[in-house]
């Protein structure tokens, strides 16, 4: 009788266990490895990027697919870690309130018009309270708009500075006091790995702002900064060393160095050349620029300047334009060399995507031609004398870009410098403090340049189609956010001796299609 | 004859019956023991499916048989690279057969059959890594046949009758790797088609040379399921004219192919069977799973199959212990129809190796229970369906699979 126990009990486990096994089964410990690395309490630091910020503003789904989030839970598949929270806010929407007001928009969605695709803020109202608090600390410590020195200022999170500016909203929802900093919120989870992609809005927020801020090269009191100031090199290396020695006390990281923002699409979509002229409006153009010349030389001729002097100076006004694209005018400071303040972009200025294309359509960037300037013109055909108000409404005419739209060469400039300078700090940095480097830069420059390949074809740069920046043309999609999640885990696996598998890109969305819009 | 019984059950619960694609070879339960053979055997009213032209051998004038089965079928698959594992859940499967005939003279029997030869029920976890090929299957098809059989001298018989289809298919799949809606969930699309009917055929003939001995062929014609106006039913798609995805009826075509069987069976004495059955069904036929949407402004979906013709080879023992114990064991190897590189996961079959096993216990003189069960054991196999496409770019969905069957059965055969 105990025989036919013992039968039964075998078939019965025989039935029992007909799930298919594997033999090398992913989930056997030992599959994957996380190497020298501890990523038992991993804490990823930074800004928006890091926060999955996309499409210009702060949503759960992107959180969900924020970097950090992806890199934590293929972590997970290495060893038992404590989970990765996150801040997540209260709905898809994005934006916030505060004290019931709007202070931040929703997001941004790819709705269809008659001129075809165009991104647009969501219609909805948003619904997550900066004062509802949320319980602190994250593992996700990324907080949109923070520079790297406001990871160590007290008071960001205070939510009765964010009104007047003095706090970051985002990081008033969490912070675990009013006086608490970013790194000490960050510590008191006792990370044992952590990353840290800081730097970028020190030098955003000035390229966002079309360089209207200052370059503060050699000030170091950040105090003293505006929003779209770049941060002084020395004070980025001395801070970033900062938050680096205290993250690196219990810790192993991974260190992600600042891409040229002039690289993303924020700066690379609206072209330079966009001024599409027919043949006859070319020379329209042209005539009405070579009248600017000869204007302008009578001018300085009469302000005392030789004939020959006058000529060299107002030369540069006889702008020629051809059919077909043309670069268009911006505005730069008067000066003695430059009288009226105008010239041609160069082939390397760049136009921001937030300027008013349908203003660029009537003349923004050329020249407003009214029925006035018609006028003046035929006064000058006729080889009349224009008076001083004809002369005005003439030069008045010319509709250079303004600052804020654009970036110029000397701007640009100071963009690659800094960037370059930060860039530098964090490879020391990295090699100082012996943790991984994943030169986020070089990323960048590739997808601008070819793209990155994938299983589903290529990723690049381009604004909406390329498949790596979300619709604001500066943040990532969740598919951006894997192709840095995958360049972090080559770094691990490589400086660590770890074997984290990665993120299969095509997975991973792009924008997102919505006809409600504002 | 105690041990003997449970030695036998032990041995045979190492193996079981099935097949590749969408074939579900549970056709009798005491075929089924014996790996599914039974077209040169003469036993009981399964020979209604297995060869209609040996019904006229049965001894008595009644015969029936009714069983049906419990498929425990699942699946693993995971991705080394990307980290990725998943598991079917996938509800149990019961098909059945009802088997019986009337023997009109000596000569002549008549009979009726309802069975249930192709299905598929494959369920993975709703938007798992491969959830734009499959999220879940549901495919039925009941066969309902009329027979004759007819005995042209004492060795030789043949028999055959039309068979009427009535089918269903419920599918659903993500309409790609990644598109959502703006809150984040999936898209994807259902296809539900029901009361597809279409009609075949089977026949088959039966020779005995000598008395121990018999040959037997059968021929089971393809029936093309045909489904229109079936329901496509899109969830979660983003409002926008870039997605023109909205509620439409379709059009599909799903074959069930035809399947030649030929065998032999050996009464070795009194108590001892054998039986070999070779199967080679026509998968060949499976070219493409086309869905043709009603509404134009939604592309059709076009999934290469490619499928091939595929051979079975079935070995099956009988022991008649005393008169109340029949023991049955069996063996039979099931080459897949499905080719590399088009390993698709709402069918993920591969070769297999099945074990197979049971009993009947005559209650009375007219009444037996049948038992049986049948271990389907696969290899695991690294493989890739290549013919996903994105941006007109083929996206092979790779993995390492492992599937198991387990299906226990029962049945009742009525002699009178």
């Amino acid at each position: 009788m105990k025989n036919y126990f013992k039968y039964i009990a075998i078939l019965a486990l025989g039935i029992v266990s007909c799930e298919p096994e594997l033999e090398n089964s992913i989930e056997d410990e030992g599959f994957y490895s996380n190497g020298q690395a501890d990523f038992s309490n991993y804490v990823a630091l930074g800004n928006s990027l890091t926060a999955g910020y996309a499409d210009g503003a702060l949503y759960i789904s992107g959180q969900e697919n924020s970097y950090p989030n992806i890199l934590a839970k293929k972590f997970a598949q290495t060893q038992e870690t404590s989970g990765f929270t996150q801040p997540l806010m209260n709905d898809n929407v994005g934006g916030l309130l505060l004290g019931g007001n709007k202070i931040a928009e929703p997001r941004f969605v790819l709705s269809v018009g008659a001129n075809g695709p165009r991104p647009g803020r969501l219609n909805a109202t948003p619904t997550t309270e900066v004062g509802n608090k949320l319980e602190g600390p994250f593992n996700n410590m990324g907080v949109p708009g923070a520079k790297t020195y406001h990871l160590l200022a007290p008071g960001y999170g205070n939510v009765q500075g964010v009104a007047s500016g003095m706090a970051n909203p985002y990081y008033a929802r969490f912070a675990t006091s009013d006086n608490a900093t970013v790194l000490a919120d960050a510590m008191t989870l006792n990370p044992t790995f952590f990353s840290l992609w800081i730097g970028n809005n020190d030098v955003l927020g000035y390229a966002t702002s079309g360089g209207t801020g200052t370059f503060q090269i050699n000030n170091t009191d950040v105090a003293t900064y505006g929003a779209n100031d770049i941060t002084d090199p020395n004070a980025f290396a001395f801070v970033y060393s900062q938050i680096v020695e205290e993250l690196t006390a219990n810790a192993e990281g991974v260190l992600l160095n600042i891409p040229n923002v002039t690289n993303i699409p924020y700066f690379n979509t609206i072209p330079n050349n966009a001024l599409a002229l027919d043949a006859a409006t070319a020379a329209n153009l042209t005539g009405f620029f070579q009248a600017v010349a000869g204007v302008m030389t009578q001018v300085l001729m009469q302000q005392g300047a030789s004939a020959e002097q006058a000529q060299a100076i107002a030369s540069q006004y006889a702008i020629q334009f051809n059919e077909g694209a043309n670069r268009f005018l911006i505005d730069v400071p008067v000066s003695q060399t430059n009288p009226l303040g105008f010239r041609q972009m160069t082939e390397e200025e760049l136009l921001l995507l937030t300027i008013d294309q349908s203003a660029l359509a009537q003349g923004y960037g050329s020249v407003v031609l009214t029925q006035g300037v018609m006028e003046v013109l035929a006064v000058l055909q006729a080889g009349g004398q224009p008076t001083q108000q004809q002369v005005q409404t003439l030069f008045g005419a010319v509709s250079g870009i303004d600052d804020k739209d654009v970036l110029d060469s000397e701007e640009i400039q100071n963009i690659e410098t800094a960037t370059q300078a930060y860039n530098g700090a964090i490879a020391g940095i990295a090699q100082n403090f012996d943790l991984a480097m994943v030169d986020v830069n070089e990323i960048f420059r590739q997808a601008l340049e070819g793209g990155i390949e994938f299983d589903g074809g290529l990723i690049t740069a381009e604004f909406v189609t390329g498949g790596a920046f979300s619709l604001d043309g500066i943040h990532l999609t969740p598919r951006g956010n894997a192709v840095i999640a995958n360049a972090i885990i080559t770094a691990i696996n490589a400086k660590y001796g770890a074997e984290v598998p990665k993120a299969n890109l095509g997975e991973y969305g792009t924008v997102t299609l919505e006809q409600n819009v504002q | 004859m105690k041990r003997l019984f449970l030695l036998g059950l032990f041995v045979m619960a190492t193996a079981i019956t099935y097949a590749g694609g969408y074939r579900v070879s549970l056709q009798g339960q005491r075929s089924l023991a014996m790996g599914h053979t039974g077209v040169a055997m003469v036993d009981n009213a399964e020979l209604a499916f297995f060869n209609p032209a040996g019904l006229v051998f049965l001894e008595d004038k009644i015969n029936a048989a009714v069983g049906v089965s419990a498929v425990f079928s699942d699946v693993v698959w995971q991705n080394e690279e990307y980290g990725q594992m998943a598991r079917t859940d996938s509800p149990v499967g019961t098909p059945f057969y009802a088997y019986f005939s009337y023997k009109l003279s000596d000569k002549f029997s008549v009979g009726l059959a309802a069975y249930t030869p192709y299905g598929s029920s494959v369920a993975w976890e709703k938007d798992w890594p491969g959830s734009h090929l499959v999220n879940d299957i549901e495919l039925a098809a009941i066969y309902i046949q009329a027979l004759g059989s007819y005995k042209i001298n004492d060795n030789l018989s043949v028999g055959g009758g039309p068979i009427y289809v009535n089918g269903s298919v419920n599918f659903n799949r993500n309409l790609n790797r990644s598109l959502t809606d703006l809150e984040g969930n999936r898209s994807n699309v259902t296809i539900d088609a029901s009361g597809v009917s279409a009609w075949g055929w089977s026949a088959g003939a039966m020779w005995s040379p000598v008395d121990s001995l018999r040959i037997g062929v059968n021929y089971r014609s393809e029936i093309i399921m045909d489904a229109e106006n079936g329901d496509a039913d899109f969830e979660n798609i983003p409002n926008s004219p870039l997605t023109p995805f909205e509620d439409t009826t379709f059009n599909a075509e799903l074959p069930l192919p035809a399947e030649l069987t030929v065998g032999v069976s050996y009464q070795m004495n009194d108590q001892w069977t054998f039986a070999f059955d070779y199967n080679r069904t026509f998968w060949d036929v499976y070219e493409s799973l086309d869905v043709d949407f009603a509404n134009p402004n939604i592309p059709d979906s076009r999934n290469p199959r490619n499928y091939e013709d595929a051979s079975i080879y079935r070995f099956g023992l009988q022991y008649i212990a005393n008169e109340t114990f029949t023991l049955r064991a069996g063996y039979y190897f099931d080459e897949s129809p499905v080719q590399s590189g088009y390993f698709a996961p709402e069918t993920p079959r591969n070769d297999s190796n099945n074990f197979t096993g049971g009993l009947s216990i005559n209650v009375t003189d007219k009444v037996a229970i049948d038992a049986s069960f049948l271990y389907s054991r696969f290899e695991e196999i690294d493989e890739s369906y290549d013919y996903y496409q994105e941006n007109g770019e083929n996206v092979p969905f790779e993995g390492t699979y492992k599937s198991s069957a387990f299906v226990p059965g029962l049945g009742v055969t009525i002699k009178i």
